[in-house]
């Protein structure tokens, strides 16, 4: 069977992007050495991914890259992230009885770091159970991911650069890939700059509320593991808690960087360069913010109509009070755009505010942020098609093209969306009843919502979701089929489903 | 004045017979049968070449001419002739263009490509049926003195209320002055005491409001023009859509080709774009022509264009405008029950007519095949006029000039027997045809 595909050279840009994947392991290495902890796991680590980036980097060491073989290394170099940053997991866990320890474990846990996904299967999660330097691993896996590692490969490697629309265009979250500057390479910069200069402003912010003494559990290393799960859509914390761990203050100030993550990082880069009209009139900008602002309201009715019982982490009295709106609104900022932070176990509120929770994170952030799910640009194109449809069944001769943003949707484009979304949704059914069915293989009844819950959280990149799976809950219990099947459906969806499908699919039409 | 005329097609034939009497015309055309033809039927020098190229321009006299019209039915072609003949005459040069992209460049920078007055002729064409679907029951409407004073042309019938009144019992507007009533073959300068007759066309000249009052007298039942259906999408229909989507007024379009209907519907958000066979009753009726104002057939020929008018009309279609690219058609076309014909070289022969009359006038509109023009001039101080009442000086004019409006310093003024007319000051005459260049010798 032939691939048609020149795979060597995919794999050896692969090579390439693990040797510099090594090098982002000295940020752990260096957390180690602070804080006076282990270093041998990851001076072993950066050694052996090193070696096999070499290694791997020889087998075509001037690499070709076309359309196909675009698809394949983007596919590859997820899967491969995801398999090498198993190796951190795998080394402290020897022998200490962490969850980790096993490979499944530890894959699932490494997929759903760069895919920013935040769903866990780490037993115990907190400082008293690891080190810092393997948490703040963990954290970074989600930094890493929510740009996306081929954009930073662009940004960084001329050679990559050539090839780099196309590899950009298999990557990047949305349907059409916006270039901003002539280079590819420029727009990669720019848009990692952009990432890193948010991320930079949020560890500042909450160093800051904690030297002000209004976050006194918010100290550097919070505020730096926040900051790599924050901008990200990531929902990764080093806590149990999550940010119901942090004050008020810190859960307020989390709010405005949730929502910016959602958001089209192309944007700004217009408000950057004074043209702020550019953002303020793109319809998916205001499609989003105003998803966010109608949901937080309703979901605040719902609070305040006493849809959380009193709980001991973010409890929620019922009536208006400064707490149900933040609850309310955190929550929302949160599982909309698929971050996966929690200030209260939603997973415990009653099954009606829980349902809104599930339809809010159907939606998914903005085409060219770092958020997961459908996007809103999807939602948009999807439902102006809707309305197109049943407007011509009526006036069968009316030219109707659709548009956004007042620029017209190329007719391919709205046929390749809706062909996205259906796959989409198709595949989450699916895996919903196989996780169902394969759970109660295993002994296991899940509740319709957990298993709902589990697919759209791995699939669309959310992390946590209801009962078991709730934002202080696990995944720890699944059979290591199912993990795997949420470790393809992080994959698949971190990846916008599209390129590791069509992978598979000219594999299958080629012989 | 010597002037080249590019292109011997319709426009540049018509141009060049109403410049050939009072210039030196030379005509350019790659086609050496109409070169032939041109020689015999016009008092021109007809010259066989590219227009173009230097060469010809040269051999055409480019040098000592005064005027270039490039006006073939290629816009690229009129563009170079232009900038070619830039770089070795001073000539004036007018290009006319049919696609409004360059009309959009030459517009932010006037001069630009070596053009001194681009001519859109879609673009005009366009203007001046929107101009009359603006207001219900005029067949010809144009503006004058930056908008402050209206010229517009209405058809008296049977059912008109003033049909049968005298000019004094109709006029009861104070901004409005009766100019002229076009009777058959006459042009009739209306007294007080003069009747209208159905089939009269009349021209009035005020302001917009006093027109716009008028209008609501001949025809009371049409209220605003709230649903316009364009039937074809040519590059005319195309921009009388977009004009229309402007001035906010609802519109659709009906195109059969389908690929040049998704051009359309993606280039027209606010048209409704129909896809569909611009004849086929059955769909007309469906889109409930017989409850829209106004039809405009711009479907690229005149046999179709005339088809579909009439259609429209039949399958009750309140009013219905017609294209004609073939000016002698105008007057078929509206007596077989067109109610307008619009010919979009009448457009350009008044821009060029115009800018050749340029010392002299402000802003021409001709009316009904030429038959008269309603002219705007700036009274200078060597002016007959300046200094005297109007019932003085107007003695020193031919017979048959109607003084309709003056506008001064930005403001109307009603021109009566004892208005003393200042220098400075716009007026707008009427004048018929053969008296047009001795009126403005005289102002």
């Amino acid at each position: 069977m032939s691939w048609r595909v020149d795979w060597q050279a995919s794999v050896g840009l692969l090579g390439t992007g693990l040797k510099y994947l090594a090098v982002t392991m000295f940020v752990p290495l260096f957390v180690a050495v602070v804080y006076m902890e282990d270093i041998w796991v990851f001076a072993l680590s950066i050694v052996l991914v090193m070696a096999l980036g070499f290694a791997l980097e020889r087998i075509d060491p001037d690499p070709d890259v076309g359309a196909r073989e675009a698809l394949l290394f983007v596919s590859l170099a997820w899967f491969t992230a995801a398999l090498v940053g198993t190796i951190p997991y795998l080394l402290a866990g020897f022998g200490t009885g962490s969850t980790l320890a096993n490979p499944v474990n530890a894959l699932f846990e490494s997929m759903s770091g760069f895919t920013t996904t935040g769903a866990t299967v780490m037993g115990q999660i907190g400082l008293e159970h690891h080190s810092h330097a393997l948490l703040i691993w963990r954290q970074l896996t989600q930094w890493l991911g929510g740009m996306g590692i081929i954009v930073l490969m662009i940004a960084i490697l001329p050679e990559v650069a050539v090839n780099g629309a196309q590899l950009m265009a298999s990557e990047a979250p949305g349907p059409e890939l916006q270039k901003l500057t002539p280079k590819i390479a420029e727009t990669a910069r720019v848009l990692w700059l952009i990432y890193f200069g948010f991320t930079i402003a949020y560890v500042v912010v909450m160093y800051g509320l904690h030297l002000a003494g209004f976050a006194p559990n918010m100290n550097l290393y919070n505020a730096v593991a926040h900051g790599f799960t924050t901008l990200p859509t990531g929902g990764f914390s080093p806590h149990a808690e999550s940010i119901a761990y942090f004050s008020a203050a810190v859960q307020w100030a989390a709010i405005p960087f949730l929502v910016v993550a959602g958001v089209n990082f192309a944007l700004f880069w217009h408000v950057l360069k004074g043209e702020f009209d550019v953002m303020l009139e793109n319809a998916e900008f205001r499609a989003y913010t105003g998803a966010i602002a109608v949901t937080t309201a309703l979901l605040s009715l719902l609070l305040v109509r006493g849809a959380a019982p009193p709980l001991d982490i973010g409890g929620v009295t019922g009536g208006v009070t400064e707490n149900t709106v933040r609850q309310a609104a955190f929550q929302i900022a949160s599982l909309l755009n698929s971050t996966g932070y929690a200030t209260s176990d939603f997973a415990q509120w009653d099954t009606h505010a829980q349902v809104f929770l599930l339809f809010v994170m159907f939606i998914g952030g903005s085409a060219g942020s770092t958020g997961g799910g459908v996007k809103v640009v999807r939602w948009l194109v999807v439902f102006k098609t809707i309305r197109r449809e049943l407007y011509t069944t009526a006036h069968p001769d009316v030219v109707k093209p659709v548009r956004l943003t007042g620029s017209v949707v190329d007719e391919d484009a709205v046929r390749g969306i809706a062909a996205f979304t259906l796959l989409y949704v198709l595949l989450f059914g699916f895996s919903a009843v196989f996780i169902s069915l394969d759970t109660a293989r295993i002994g296991i009844e899940l509740s319709t919502l957990e298993a709902v819950s589990a697919s759209l959280a791995t699939i669309g990149n959310i992390g946590p979701g209801f009962g078991r799976l709730g934002p202080f809950g696990n995944y720890e219990f699944f059979s290591d089929a199912s993990k795997l099947l949420m470790v393809f459906l992080m994959w698949v969806g971190r990846l916008e489903i599209v390129p590791v499908l069509a992978v598979f699919i000219s594999a299958l039409d080629s012989d | 004045m010597r002037v080249v005329i590019i292109g011997a097609g319709e426009v540049g034939s018509s141009v060049a017979a109403s410049l050939a009497d009072d210039h030196e015309v030379v005509v350019i055309d790659l086609d050496s049968d109409r070169v032939d033809t041109l020689t015999y039927s016009l008092d021109v020098l007809a010259v066989q070449g590219d227009g173009a190229s230097l060469r010809t321009l040269r051999e055409a006299g480019i040098d000592d001419a005064d005027l270039l019209i490039a006006c073939t039915d290629d816009d690229e072609t009129n563009i170079v002739s232009c900038g070619t003949a830039k770089t070795i005459s001073d000539a004036f040069t007018i290009a006319r263009v049919r696609n409004t992209k360059f009309l959009d460049t030459w517009n932010q920078s006037e001069g630009a490509l070596g053009i001194d007055l681009m001519v859109g002729t879609n673009l005009l064409a366009a203007q001046s049926i929107v101009r009359v679907i603006g207001l219900p029951g005029a067949e010809d409407v144009d503006y004058f003195a930056d908008g402050l004073i209206q010229m517009a042309e209405f058809r008296m019938t049977e059912e008109t209320p003033i049909t049968g009144m005298s000019v004094a019992e109709a006029d009861t507007f104070d901004s409005l002055t009766f100019a002229a009533i076009l009777r058959d073959e006459e042009v009739v300068i209306p007294s007080g005491d003069t009747c209208l007759r159905d089939g009269d066309d009349v021209v009035v000249i005020g302001s917009p409001e006093s027109v716009s009052e008028f209008a609501r007298t001949i025809e009371p039942h049409v209220d605003d023009i709230s649903d316009v259906l364009i039937v074809g999408g040519d590059e005319i229909g195309f921009e009388i859509a977009g004009l229309l989507s402007e001035r906010e007024i609802p519109n659709r379009l009906v195109e059969p080709d389908p690929e040049r209907a998704r051009y359309l519907a993606e280039a027209l958000p606010k048209t409704t774009v129909l896809e569909n066979d611009p004849t086929d009753q059955e769909f007309l009726l469906r889109e409930r022509i017989d409850e829209v104002d106004v039809a405009i057939a711009t479907l690229g020929s005149d046999e179709r264009n005339l088809l579909s008018a009439l259609l429209s009309k039949r399958l009750g279609a309140s009013r219905s405008i017609a294209v004609v690219e073939d000016g002698d058609y105008s007057d078929l076309f509206e007596a077989v029950g067109v109610d307008i014909a619009v010919n979009p070289r009448e457009a350009i022969a008044e821009e060029i007519t115009r800018f050749t009359r340029e010392q002299h006038a402000e802003n021409v509109a001709i009316i009904e095949d030429d038959r008269a023009e309603v002219l705007e001039v700036e009274v200078d101080k060597e002016s007959v006029l300046v200094g005297r009442p109007i019932h003085e000086s107007i003695k020193e004019l031919p017979d048959g000039v109607v003084i309709g409006a003056i506008a001064r310093d930005g403001a109307y003024v009603i021109p009566r027997g004892d208005t003393v007319i200042e220098e400075n000051d716009h007026i707008v005459v009427f004048a018929a045809q053969d008296i047009v260049e001795e009126t403005l010798e005289a102002i």
